[in-house]
C-alpha cells in the first residue's frame, strides 16, 4: 500500500483526476499482451515532461519504482508493474506537436498512436514507414523504447531509423534532449540510439523527433506458393541480389498454411510449402517492370502460383491469406507462445528445419512466419495450457529454438524485446561482460533502480 | 420461456481475450476518453476480476461498465472476436439484481407486460413536452432512452409523433401472388417518431408486391433494455415478441432498423427459448430488397439531371453483422442520389442505448467527430438506415452548426419510386 501522502503529492503534480488508486483501475493497468498481471499501486496519467520530471524526483526520493506504459500492447511484459509501485500512462501526451514538410521532420509526444500518425503524414504526402502489425493500436513511445519493426523494414529500417532526437526525462528526474532535428549531427554520444530499444529503463521519453520521407505514388502486392521452404529463402536472396529491395517480403512455412487451409475456405494448393507475400512501392509506371522482373528472377525456384494484384482490394485479399494465420492458428491450438527471433537471411531455411526437428522431438505443433527480408522469424508453439505437462514442454523447447537461432549467428528477439518474458534467457544471447557494460549504465544512470526495475536483467 | 445468458455463460468467451489491445483502435469511447477502463479490454478485465470474486460492483467498476455503446465495434476488430457488448451487458444484468434497475433506467422491470399502454400514447398533437413523454408506453424502449435526463439536457429533441405508424397502418396488405409474404417488425423509432419511415416502407414492398403483415401486438425489440440491464424486461418483451411475430405464418420478419435487427437476429438468437427462432427469418430492409431485384427496377427510372450528395453512416449493428454494402448500392442505385462516401462511415454516431443518456458528453464527442467527417464529405444529406442513429446525427450536425439533414434511406426512396 503506498501512503496518502505520496498520492497527495502526486495529486499536487499531475492534478486530483489524474492519479488513481482504485482496485478497478489497477486492475487496468496490471496487464500488457503477454497476459500476466501485475497490480500497481497507483496509476498516474502526467501531460508535460515537467510533471514526469517532479514525479521521477519524488520517486526517487521515496524510493517508488516507476513503469512507464503506452498502449500496453508489448509481448514481453515491458510496461508490467512487477514490483508495484507508480504506473505511468502516456495516453494523454497524445499530440503531433509538428510536421514540417519542408524539412520532412516531425515532432510528436510519446503517447500518439503509430497508424494515427502515419495517417497524418500521408495526408501532406510524407511517410512514416515502420509498421508493426500493432501499429492501430500501440505508440510511438512505445515503439521507440522496443524499437519496434514490421514488413516494411526490410526496405526501409526499423523504428531507430527514423527517430532523430528525443526529450526525455532521465530516472533521477532531470529532462535533457537528445540529438535534433538535423539529418546529421555527432556531437556527444548517440543518446537516441541508446534509448530506442531501451524498454523504458533508462529515461522516459516525452518528445518524440522523426525523420519522414516522401511517400511512395503507388505499390503492388504479389503471393508466389513456391513447393519448399528453401525455394522461398533463394527466392529472398536472387530478389535482393539482383538489386531489387521489395517493401515487405513476407514468408509463411508450410505447416503455417496448413493451419490457414484448415481453419479457412480460402484457397491455397495442395502443392503450396511456402508462401511469400511480396511487395514493391515506387513510381506507378516502375512497378510493373519490377513485378515482372521479380516473376522472372523466381520462376525457376519451384514456384507453385503467382497472384499479382491489381487492385487495391485484390491486394487486400493476397493480405487476407496472412491476416488470417493468428485466427487459424488458435483453431488449432488455443494457446501460443509466439516468440519472434532473428537469423542471417540465409539461414532461414535452416533455422525452419531445426524448429521442425524440435517441434518433433517435443510432440508440440510449432509453425513459423515472419519477415524473410529480414530473416525474423515469428516461431508459434502451439499448446493447450489445461493439458498437464505442456507449458513445460513448451518452454523447453522455446529454450532450444533460442539456442538454435544464436547458433546460427542469430538473436532470440528481432522486435518484440527483452521485458520479463525473456530476462532469463539473457545470459544466453549476451556475454557476462557485454551485460555489465550495461548494467554499469543503467545502474551510472539510475542508481536507486527507480525506473522500470527488474526488465531486461534479472537482478 | 426466453432466457438470456448470465455472465457466468461468457467465462469462455473473457477467458479468449488475450489482452492484445487491438480493441483499442475500435472503441469510440476510449476515443474519446482514453482510460483503459473506458475499452473492451479493461472492460472484460474488470468483468473477470468480478467472475473471479476479485472485486465487487463498486462504483468504478460500474461506471467503466456503464461507458459501453455496446456497439460491438470492439468485437468487429477482435482477433479472437471476444463478445464485449454482450458481456457488458451480462455485466450489466448482474449489476441490476445485485443493485436494483436504479443506475440504469429506473422503474422498467415494473411495468412489463402491459401492452395495452400502447394505445394510450397521448394525441397532444406532436408537441413534444415531457407531459407526452410520461405517456409514452412504460413498455417503449424510447422510455429508457429519454429518461428525464435526456429531456434536461438541451439537446434536439426527438420529433416524437401524435400519430404513430401501428396505430394508423392496416394489418395487412396483400401483395402479388408467388411473392414472399414478410411480416414488417418496425421498433419504436419508426412508429413513435418517423412514421413517414414506416410509410416508405410500404411504398417500397408494394412497388415489388411482396405481401405485407403488421401484427399489431408486437412491441419494442427490447434493445435499450438491454443497455440497462433490465433482462426481465427484455426476457419479456422477447417472449411477446415471438408472440406477435409468429401468429400467421410469413417468409420473413424485416426491420428498417439496425438496432431491432441486432435485437432480433443477435440478442434473441443467443437467448434461450423460442424466441430465438425469430433470427434466422429476419432480413434487414435493404438485403431483402436487392434480393427481391430493387436495384433492376430502379435502373428502369431516368437519372435526374439535378442530384443530391448522398453519404452513407454505417449504424453499428448492421455493420457488426457485416450488412454495410446493401443500403450504399441501394443509394447508389437511386436515380436523384449522387452517392460520396465520408471517412469513417463505419465509426459509430455515439447513441448507444441508454448511452447517450447518461453520458452525454462523451456522445457528444463521438458525435462530433461524425458530424466533421459529414461536413468534409460535402454530402447535403446523411443517410443511415436506423432511426436512432439519424436522431443522433442530426444532433451532432446541429450541435457542430452543420447544414446537413439526416434521413433515412427509406424516404430517398419513397422519393424516386412513381406513385
Ligand atoms: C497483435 C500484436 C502485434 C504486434 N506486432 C508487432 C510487430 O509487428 N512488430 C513489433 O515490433 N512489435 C509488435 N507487437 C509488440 C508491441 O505492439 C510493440 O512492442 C509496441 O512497440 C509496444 O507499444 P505500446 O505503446 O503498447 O507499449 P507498451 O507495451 O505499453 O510498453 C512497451 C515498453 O515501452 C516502454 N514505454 C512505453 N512508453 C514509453 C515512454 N514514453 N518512455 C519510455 N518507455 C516507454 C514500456 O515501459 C515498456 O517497456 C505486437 C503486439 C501485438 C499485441
Ligand atoms: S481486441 Fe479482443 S482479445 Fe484483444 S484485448 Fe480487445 S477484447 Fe481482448
Ligand atoms: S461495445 Fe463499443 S463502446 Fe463497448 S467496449 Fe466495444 S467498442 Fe467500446
Amino acid at each position: 500500500m503506498i501512503e496518502a501522502r505520496i498520492i497527495r503529492i502526486l495529486s499536487d503534480i499531475v492534478g486530483k483526476e489524474n492519479v488513481t488508486t482504485q482496485k478497478a483501475d489497477l486492475l487496468c493497468y496490471s496487464y500488457d499482451a503477454t497476459q500476466l498481471r501485475f497490480l500497481p499501486d497507483v496509476v498516474v496519467h502526467p501531460l508535460t515532461a515537467e510533471e514526469i520530471s517532479l514525479i521521477m524526483k519524488m520517486a526517487n526520493a521515496e524510493k517508488i519504482p516507476v513503469f512507464p506504459r503506452g498502449a500496453g500492447s508489448g509481448f514481453t511484459g515491458g510496461s508490467l508493474p512487477v514490483t508495484g509501485g507508480i504506473v505511468l500512462a502516456t495516453e494523454r501526451m497524445n499530440r503531433i506537436i509538428e510536421i514540417d514538410s519542408e524539412n520532412l521532420v516531425a515532432t510528436v509526444e510519446p503517447g500518439v498512436v503509430t497508424e494515427q500518425f502515419q495517417q497524418a503524414v500521408e495526408k501532406l504526402g510524407l511517410f512514416y514507414p515502420p509498421d508493426p502489425a500493432s501499429l492501430k493500436f500501440s505508440t510511438l513511445g512505445g515503439n521507440v523504447a522496443e524499437c519496434a519493426g514490421g514488413p516494411r523494414c526490410v526496405k526501409y529500417g526499423v523504428t531507430k531509423d527514423f527517430i532523430i532526437g528525443l526529450q526525455i526525462v532521465t530516472p533521477q528526474g532531470d529532462i535533457i534532449t537528445t540529438g535534433g532535428p538535423t539529418m546529421k549531427g555527432v556531437v556527444g554520444y548517440d543518446l537516441t540510439k541508446l534509448i530506442c530499444g531501451s524498454e523504458g529503463t533508462l529515461g522516459i521519453i516525452t518528445r518524440i523527433i522523426i525523420k519522414l520521407l516522401p511517400l511512395p505514388e503507388a505499390k503492388q502486392t504479389m503471393l508466389v506458393m513456391f513447393d519448399s521452404i528453401d525455394g522461398a529463402a533463394q527466392s529472398v536472396s536472387a530478389i535482393i541480389g539482383n538489386k531489387i529491395i521489395p517493401t515487405t517480403l513476407e514468408f509463411m512455412d508450410g505447416r503455417t498454411i496448413d493451419c490457414v487451409r484448415q481453419a479457412t475456405d480460402l484457397q491455397v494448393p495442395e502443392a503450396a510449402r511456402a508462401v511469400l507475400i511480396i511487395e514493391v512501392d515506387g513510381d506507378r509506371e516502375f512497378l510493373e517492370k519490377q513485378v515482372q522482373k521479380i516473376t522472372d528472377i523466381i520462376q525457376p525456384l519451384g514456384v507453385v502460383e503467382t497472384r499479382v494484384a491489381k487492385t487495391p482490394a485484390e491486394s487486400e485479399a493476397l493480405w487476407q491469406i496472412r491476416r488470417s494465420v493468428s485466427a487459424s492458428l488458435r483453431k488449432v491450438n488455443p494457446d501460443k507462445f509466439n516468440e519472434d527471433i532473428c537469423v542471417p537471411r540465409s539461414k532461414v531455411p535452416e533455422m525452419i528445419r531445426k524448429v521442425d526437428a524440435i517441434s518433433e522431438k517435443y510432440g508440440i505443433p510449432i509453425v513459423n512466419f515472419g519477415h524473410a527480408g529480414d530473416g525474423n522469424i515469428h516461431v508459434n508453439v502451439m499448446i493447450d495450457k489445461k493439458v498437464p505437462g505442456e507449458a513445460e514442454k513448451a518452454e523447453k523447447a522455446i529454450e532450444e529454438v533460442f539456442k538454435g537461432a544464436l547458433a546460427l549467428g542469430g538473436t532470440m528477439s528481432g522486435e518484440h524485446g527483452v521485458g520479463i518474458a525473456k530476462a532469463p534467457y539473457i545470459p544466453l544471447e549476451i556475454t557476462e561482460k557485454a551485460s555489465d557494460y550495461m548494467k554499469a549504465i543503467k545502474k551510472a544512470l539510475d542508481p536507486n533502480n527507480i525506473l522500470n526495475p527488474g526488465k531486461i536483467f534479472l537482478d | 420461456m426466453a432466457k438470456l445468458k448470465d455472465l457466468e455463460d461468457y467465462r469462455e468467451e473473457i477467458e479468449q481475450c488475450v489482452k492484445c489491445g487491438a480493441c483499442r483502435a475500435h472503441c469510440p469511447v476510449f476515443s474519446a476518453e482514453r482510460r483503459e477502463g473506458r475499452v473492451a479490454r479493461g472492460k472484460i478485465a474488470l468483468s473477470q476480476a468480478v467472475l473471479e470474486g476479485e472485486i465487487d460492483f463498486e462504483a468504478k467498476v460500474m461506471e467503466d461498465l456503464s461507458q459501453c455503446l455496446l456497439c460491438g465495434s470492439c468485437c468487429a476488430g477482435c482477433p479472437n472476436k471476444v463478445p464485449t457488448e454482450e458481456i457488458v451487458a451480462a455485466a450489466r444484468r448482474r449489476i441490476a439484481e445485485e443493485k436494483g434497475l436504479s443506475t440504469f433506467g429506473k422503474g422498467v422491470a415494473a411495468v412489463i407486460g402491459r401492452p395495452k399502454l400502447m394505445n394510450a400514447l397521448a394525441k397532444t398533437g406532436g408537441k413534444l413536452s415531457s407531459l407526452l413523454f410520461k405517456k409514452l408506453p412504460d413498455n417503449s424502449g424510447l422510455r429508457l432512452r429519454f429518461p428525464a435526463p435526456y429531456l434536461e439536457s438541451g439537446r434536439t429533441l426527438p420529433p416524437f409523433t401524435d400519430k404513430p405508424f401501428r396505430e394508423n397502418c392496416p394489418d395487412r396488405i396483400e401483395g402479388e401472388p408467388g411473392k414472399p409474404t414478410i411480416a414488417f417488425f418496425t421498433g419504436c423509432g419508426i412508429n413513435y417518431m418517423y412514421p413517414a419511415v414506416g410509410e416508405a416502407f410500404l411504398k417500397a414492398l408494394k412497388f415489388l408486391g411482396i405481401t405485407v403483415v403488421i401484427p399489431k401486438d408486437q412491441v419494442c425489440c427490447g434493445l435499450p433494455a438491454v443497455s440497462a440491464g433490465a433482462g426481465k424486461t427484455v426476457e419479456a418483451l422477447a417472449d411477446q415478441n415471438y408472440a406477435a411475430l409468429t401468429r400467421e405464418p410469413v417468409d420473413y420478419i424485416l426491420t428498417a432498423c439496425a438496432s431491432c435487427n441486432a435485437g432480433l437476429v443477435k440478442v434473441y438468437g443467443d437467448m434461450e427459448g423460442e424466441c430465438s427462432a425469430l433470427g434466422p427469418k429476419t432480413r434487414d430492409i435493404f438485403v431483402f430488397l436487392l434480393e427481391q431485384g430493387l436495384a433492376e427496377r430502379l435502373a428502369e427510372l431516368p437519372r435526374a439531371a439535378e442530384r443530391t450528395t448522398v453519404t452513407y453512416h454505417d449504424p453499428c449493428h448492421l455493420r457488426t453483422q457485416g450488412i454495410t454494402q446493401e443500403p450504399r448500392d441501394v443509394l447508389k442505385a437511386l436515380p436523384q442520389v449522387e452517392y460520396v462516401e465520408m471517412e469513417n462511415a463505419g465509426s459509430c454516431c455515439g447513441l448507444g442505448g441508454t448511452y447517450s443518456v447518461y453520458h452525454y458528453d462523451n456522445s457528444k464527442k463521438i458525435g462530433a467527430k461524425k458530424a466533421g467527417n459529414i461536413e468534409s464529405s460535402g454530402a447535403e444529406l446523411v443517410a443511415t438506415d436506423c432511426p436512432g442513429c439519424i436522431m443522433q446525427l442530426q444532433d451532432s450536425i446541429n450541435h457542430a452548426g452543420g447544414k446537413q439533414r439526416a434521413v433515412h434511406i427509406l424516404e430517398l426512396l419513397n422519393e424516386a419510386l412513381p406513385g
